[in-house]
């Protein structure tokens, strides 16, 4: 950390002005979740991973699209049936764009909303019966979907169906692997526990149940990409420089993934994560198990890449050291150009972010890479370990808060003033209507890929468009 | 493969290639195949070309339209979004949704991806000692929360099927919170059980609206109050509405009619980009509502969303009539007409000037519709209003399909189908989905399809131009700001099918030497 910022504002003032507006009893708990990021902290000093309290507006969202929306829907192979009612899947269909490659409908089925549509007589008598139904329909009119995943929705777990025996007895009767996913909604307080559930599932109902397919020869090469969910590509744009490196990509979780990836992860020589938090638990599962180890890396903008790329090749012997130095060099003239036309434009601009699981991290030194600066951040669904990686990135006088609500970032922003906002689709249209340049980091704004070095092209070209769209210049009228 | 990659780096600071083109590059496609040769495990390109046509064929049409359980792509949301959706067209109005977290963010997403718009809704959070000891303690402190920190006018109360399940009970829980001081004990929180398991978000509208005007009607006392002439219009789930509702002011300013739109989100949703963020701005206002107990008639533009909705409003002595989105020439007629049949107003000369130039377009076009067969798709009233409207242009409906339609509303699109001789052949399609809907495409081809974004998956792969024409409209944008309804509306809708049939033929014809022929100035 240096260079501290927010240092000529009363930072903490703010944070207690806009907590006044509170409740007494809420106001306490906010002001747990919310901090002035102090100089060499080891933590953000804020509490994580607690639930949402209630009446407000929380942009996290459920354990169900933690798993289906996050974790299992990108892997395009299987079906991921939405249990329940019609509304879960609906609204999860096709709305994170996890890029894949396939026929769709055929083989591949990404972009599809599959429900048991849970009527109310499915309330009372229990949706086992219509599950079986389901699963065999699926199995006549998708003869090549190598898999099902059960994507359970809040009333599964509130009537108590067993899933379960479901799966078991219709995998054996149609000789594929079903998962069953206890991902509803009211477990846990975020979409979190919905990655963790989804992980578990993969533990116990793909690595302890199916056969990898016969074909697989392992080399001392051999990585997977873990916690990337090829959002406009972003896992693609990583997977190429891995390779350059010469390693062997032999999975990636789970944008783009298929089952067989999925179910050959343990014959790798080491995980790579990228998305810490939605999948550190299967990486740590694995070390366990199978002694592979794990390693967090960060392809966003150039500085990160290539302490990442060397961390990896660190990994791995002098030939794979020598070729990372190659790649990064090789990139290096791009970079540099890139770098050249968009810093001027952007230098010193002020930036305050809040997402989901990694970026409100990762991301912050692609902005500085750009000459940006980050005065706030913060995480939907973060716990402890997040917040005590996020020093590394940001600096001293840093506004941090966990699970903001609407209320309070449009408080802080409209305080602060920073020259963009970075956060979601919910928030996206609040800060444009206050004439604040935005992006969506969640999806890209429909943009992307923003990963590796072809995305950090990408990204500055964005961020460039965001801020400097001659539209902000019209917002008050001259009359 | 421990070299470095020989690729060229294809990427550049000049021109910036994105992912519309950066996965088009050699590299990308090398890796590509790599990835599916090595890892992927797959099936064979000839097996996948093998089952994708099968998929086309009457044998898996007949296999996809025996199933009974699996839905596959529906035309159908759940109730809440529903519900939220007429709650917000109430002046400052907050919808409160009780139950758990996770549905509230992907309502709010799905209506801001559609009107690009922020859109307000809280939730009660409801987790697992919820689901033990129910929600009161949510709704408790959930209320008094809200109304503290976003200053609304009226907080409406809907739930999550969550909160159904496990059986909490709105009524006791607001009246319990009020003791508690969450609210005060005059604020109004009206409320609607919408249990996502029972019908779908027309349902939760239909539910909300009745909710809202119960608790502003419900005192006996106001029966009492002679009736006026003034009239209620209720527009329904219609993603365009900002554009719809300005369009039905426009008119009833021009019939000089007084009229009060119940939910009216025009405004809600289209906010000025002026520097400032309104939580709430316009929607129907809590006296208005009030007093729109006393109207003489409540009018449903949409019969499907509004049926308890409008019995309600005729036990309060109200006439009242529905329609079925009145889109095109004869719809608007009758629109006009009872509206002029009940105020007494007369229509005035403008409106039928209006008509008769949307007449006029319809005769200057008409040679390049007549005879295109389409399919629809999308809620029931959307769908028999716009079957109306292609069969008014000559165009013949073949496919109408509404995973919310009902056996009643089969016979009820028939009956427009066999009033017209381009109707031949046409067929409803109620409770069936867009993967249904495929295999009709397939089967027994149109021209074009009209329906909402996720119809893009059956123009990829049926090739067949869509049309976007209803909610929600993700991939385009600004369409919900231009009316439907009415003449001028009507006028939009054709110029909208005209341009893309336009812009099929010019595709069709543009092959220099070989198909250009064709490809005139002048059309």
């Amino acid at each position: 950390m240096s260079l501290a910022v927010n240092n000529d504002l009363d930072v903490k003032g703010l944070v207690d002005k806009v907590l006044e507006a509170y409740p007494e009893k809420s106001r306490k708990r906010r002001a747990k979740h919310i901090n002035v990021l102090e100089a060499e902290a080891k933590d953000c000093g804020v509490k994580s991973n607690i639930k949402s309290i209630p009446g407000v507006m929380t942009i996290r969202g459920c354990a169900y699209a933690g798993s289906k929306g996050v974790v299992w829907g990108p892997i395009k192979d299987m079906i991921h049936i939405s249990h329940g009612p019609v509304g879960c899947g609906y609204y999860s269909w096709s709305g994170r764009r996890n890029y894949y490659i396939g026929d769709t409908g055929v083989d591949s089925f990404g972009t599809m909303h599959f429900t048991s549509d849970f009527q109310e007589k499915d309330i009372v008598f229990g949706g086992d019966k219509k599950l079986h139904k389901v699963i065999e329909e699926i199995n006549e009119l998708f003869p090549l979907a190598n898999g099902i995943s059960i994507q359970s929705e809040c009333p599964i777990g509130l009537i108590g169906d067993d899933i379960e025996a479901v799966a078991r007895l219709k995998s054996a009767e149609i000789g594929k692997p079903i998962v069953p996913v206890r991902c509803e909604g009211f477990r846990g307080v975020s979409q979190s526990l919905g990655h963790h559930i989804a992980n578990d599932c993969i533990r116990d109902w793909v690595f302890e149940k199916t056969s990898p397919v016969e074909g697989f020869e392992s080399t001392p090469y051999d990585v997977t990409v873990i916690g990337d969910y090829n959002i406009g590509g972003d896992a693609w744009a990583s997977r190429i420089l891995l390779e350059e490196i010469g390693l062997r990509v032999i999975a990636q979780w789970s944008g783009d993934g298929t089952l067989a990836e999925l179910e050959n992860t343990p014959k790798a020589k080491v995980n790579l994560i990228h998305c810490y938090r939605s999948m550190n638990y299967i990486a740590r599962h694995m070390e366990e198990k199978f002694n592979i180890p794990w390693v967090e890396y960060n392809f966003f903008g150039p500085s990160q890449i290539a302490e990442s790329l060397r961390k990896i090749a660190a990994l791995f012997d002098d030939t794979i050291k020598e070729n990372a130095e190659k790649v990064i060099a090789k990139y290096q003239p791009m970079v540099d150009a890139v770098i050249a036309k968009y810093q001027p434009r952007l230098n010193g601009k002020k930036v305050m972010i809040y997402v989901g699981g990694l970026r409100p991290r990762h991301v912050v030194d692609a902005y500085h890479d750009l000459g940006m600066e980050i005065i706030g951040t913060g995480y939907e669904f973060a716990h402890n370990d997040d917040y005590q990686r996020t020093p590394h990135y940001v600096k001293e006088g840093t506004l941090i808060y966990d699970d903001v609500t609407a209320f309070e970032l449009e408080k802080f922003v409209e305080e602060l003033r920073p020259d963009m906002v970075a956060s979601g689709i919910k928030e996206k249209y609040v800060f444009q209507k206050m004439g604040l340049p935005f992006r969506q980091m969640h999806s890209w704004d429909y943009s992307g890929p923003y990963h590796g070095y072809d995305g950090f092209a990408i990204f500055a070209r964005d961020m460039d468009m965001a801020i400097n769209n001659p539209v902000w210049n019209l917002t008050k009228a001259p009359f | 493969m421990t070299q470095v990659n020989e690729f060229p780096v294809s990427q550049n600071a000049d021109k910036v290639l994105d992912h519309f083109t950066l996965f088009r590059q050699p590299e990308y496609q090398e890796m590509f195949k790599r990835k599916k040769d090595d890892f992927e495990f797959g099936h064979s390109d000839e097996k996948v070309a093998e089952v994708s046509e099968w998929t086309k064929s009457e044998d898996y049409k007949a296999k996809n339209f025996a199933r009974e359980a699996v839905v596959i792509n529906p035309t159908k949301a759940c109730q809440p979004i529903g519900a939220m959706f007429a709650a917000q067209g109430f002046e400052g109005t907050l919808p409160f949704v009780h139950g758990s977290q996770g549905c509230v963010a992907y309502y709010r997403t799905h209506l801001t991806r559609h009107f690009k718009e922020p859109n307000s809704a809280v939730s009660s959070s409801m987790t697992e000692d919820a689901a033990v000891f129910g929600g009161l303690n949510n709704m408790i402190d959930g209320l008094a929360n809200a109304y503290a920190l976003y200053k609304p006018k009226m907080i409406a109360v809907l739930t999550t099927c969550m909160a159904e399940v496990i059986g909490d009970d709105l009524q006791g829980f607001i009246a319990n919170a009020k003791k508690k001081d969450s609210v005060p004990e005059d604020f109004p929180v009206p409320f609607a059980h919408t249990p996502a398991f029972v019908g779908s978000h027309i349902v939760g509208y239909d539910n909300m609206m009745k909710g809202i005007l119960t608790n502003f009607w419900g005192k006996s006392e106001d029966l009492d109050t002679p009736k006026t002439e003034k009239i209620n219009l209720i527009g329904g789930f219609d993603g365009y509405a900002v554009g719809n509702n300005r369009e039905l002011k426009r008119i009833f300013g021009l019939m000089g009619i007084d009229a009060t739109i119940l939910s009216d989100v025009s405004d809600v949703f289209d906010t000025p980009g002026d520097g400032e963020y309104r939580m709430y701005d316009g929607g129907t206002t809590i006296e208005e509502t009030k007093a729109a107990l006393h109207a003489k008639a409540t009018i449903s533009l949409q019969e499907y969303n509004t049926p308890q909705t409008l019995q309600f409003c005729k036990e309060k002595g109200q006439e009242v009539a529905k329609f079925n989105y009145p889109l095109g020439v004869a719809a608007t007629d009758e629109l006009l007409l009872k509206l002029a049949e009940i105020t007494g107003k007369a229509i005035p000369a403008s409106l039928k000037l209006e008509r008769g130039r949307l007449v006029d377009a319809i005769a200057d076009s008409h040679t390049h519709i007549h005879g295109k067969r389409f399919a629809v798709f999308g809620d029931p009233d959307f769908c028999l209003g716009m079957t109306r409207f292609l069969l008014e242009l000559g165009a013949e409906p073949v496919h109408i399909l509404s995973t919310s339609g009902s056996k009643k509303w089969e016979k009820q699109v028939q009956k427009v189908l066999d009033g017209s001789q381009f109707g031949k052949g046409g067929a409803a399609y109620g409770g069936k989905d867009l993967w249904h809907l495929r295999s009709l495409l397939f089967t027994n081809k149109v021209d074009y399809i009209i329906g909402n974004s996720y119809g893009k998956y059956l123009e990829r792969d049926t090739k067949i131009p869509l049309i976007r024409l209803t909610y929600p409209i993700f991939d385009r944008h600004h369409h919900h700001r231009y009316p439907v309804w009415g003449y001028q509306g009507a006028l939009n809708v054709l110029v909208r099918i005209l341009d893309r049939i336009f812009e099929d033929m010019d595709a069709n014809t543009s092959v220099v030497g070989v198909t250009d022929i064709s490809f005139d100035l002048v059309r």
